[in-house]
């Protein structure tokens, strides 16, 4: 395959970090996951009677419930902030905008999973 | 960033030299689904703490359900039923790709047409036969 980088870039050492094929594997192997979870956890909301108090504490607090939504979520949350990360990186090429945005995808999504970890397992305790 | 040298590099073709065709569309709307996603992570992790902080915190939630606009939020749900389903579907069509099948352009386009209608279908067959939210 012809080398598309300049030799310039290449002695800067920009670009990939090497860690371009990592980010596509694990993209994948997320999506198999929840390519087996989703339909489950769809399916587990869309047949609550309704959404009040009650039904939803019963639903996520039984050992099920809770173990398909830490499941899901899990995977959901690591997949979407590698997903993301390629929108940024495709959209925003202002290194400053570009670095804060990846910093607060990351922030966000590892502290989305720590409010929903701990949310699920109060509920279900 | 450093700016690039062009010399002699390729170039991607700009967006808008490309004719509008099924394929090309089931690829953005890809994208679209995935971001949709990703807000309904979002809120489906906000409606999660207001649960589990107790029912004077979860009143929220139920008001917002019996108001006025109880019925944007079970748009937004099916709503974000559809995105999922689509991109659940179009995603495993991704990994059909990524094993190298499915790139002949005349079936390409038909399947992303079978994607966007199965998406539809499916989405509603989930609300009707869970005969639970809607
Ligand atoms: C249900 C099973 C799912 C499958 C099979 C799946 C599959 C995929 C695949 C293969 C990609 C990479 C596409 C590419 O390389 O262009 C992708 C991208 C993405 N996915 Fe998923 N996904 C699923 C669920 C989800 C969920 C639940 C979320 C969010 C909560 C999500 C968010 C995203 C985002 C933001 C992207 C990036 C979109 C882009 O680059 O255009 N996906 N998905």
């Amino acid at each position: 395959m012809a080398e598309l980088r300049t030799p310039l870039s290449r002695a800067k050492g920009l670009g990939s970090a090497r860690s371009g094929s990592g980010h596509f594997i694990a993209q994948r192997v997320s999506a198999v996951a929840l390519m087996l979870l989703i339909p489950v956890f769809v399916w587990m909301i869309a047949r609550l009677p309704d959404m009040s108090y009650e039904t939803a504490r019963a639903a996520i607090g039984s050992p099920l419930g809770a173990l398909v939504l830490l499941l899901t979520l899990t995977a959901a949350f690591y997949h979407m902030r590698l997903g993301l990360q390629v929108v940024i990186e495709d959209y925003i090429s202002e290194p400053f905008t570009r670095a804060g945005l990846l910093i607060a995808n990351t922030l966000l999504v590892a502290g989305l999973w720590l409010v929903a970890l701990f949310s699920i397992l109060v509920i279900a305790a | 960033m450093a700016k690039p040298s062009t010399a002699n590099r390729p170039l991607s073709p700009h967006v808008s030299v490309w004719r509008w065709h099924a394929t090309m569309a089931s690829s953005i709307a890809h994208r679209i689904s995935g971001v949709a996603n990703y807000t309904g992570a979002v809120l489906v992790t906000i409606w999660l703490a207001a649960l589990a902080a107790g029912p004077e915190a979860y009143g929220a939630v139920e008001a917002l359900i019996a108001g006025p606009v109880g019925i944007l939020v079970t748009l937004a749900l099916i709503g974000f039923t559809l995105s999922l389903t689509y991109h659940m579907l179009n995603g495993i069509r991704h990994l059909v790709w990524d094993l190298g099948h499915g790139f002949d352009p005349k079936g390409s386009n038909l399947r992303s047409i079978l994607i966007f209608a199965g998406a539809v279908v499916i989405t509603a067959a989930i609300w009707l036969a869970a005969g639970g939210l809607v």
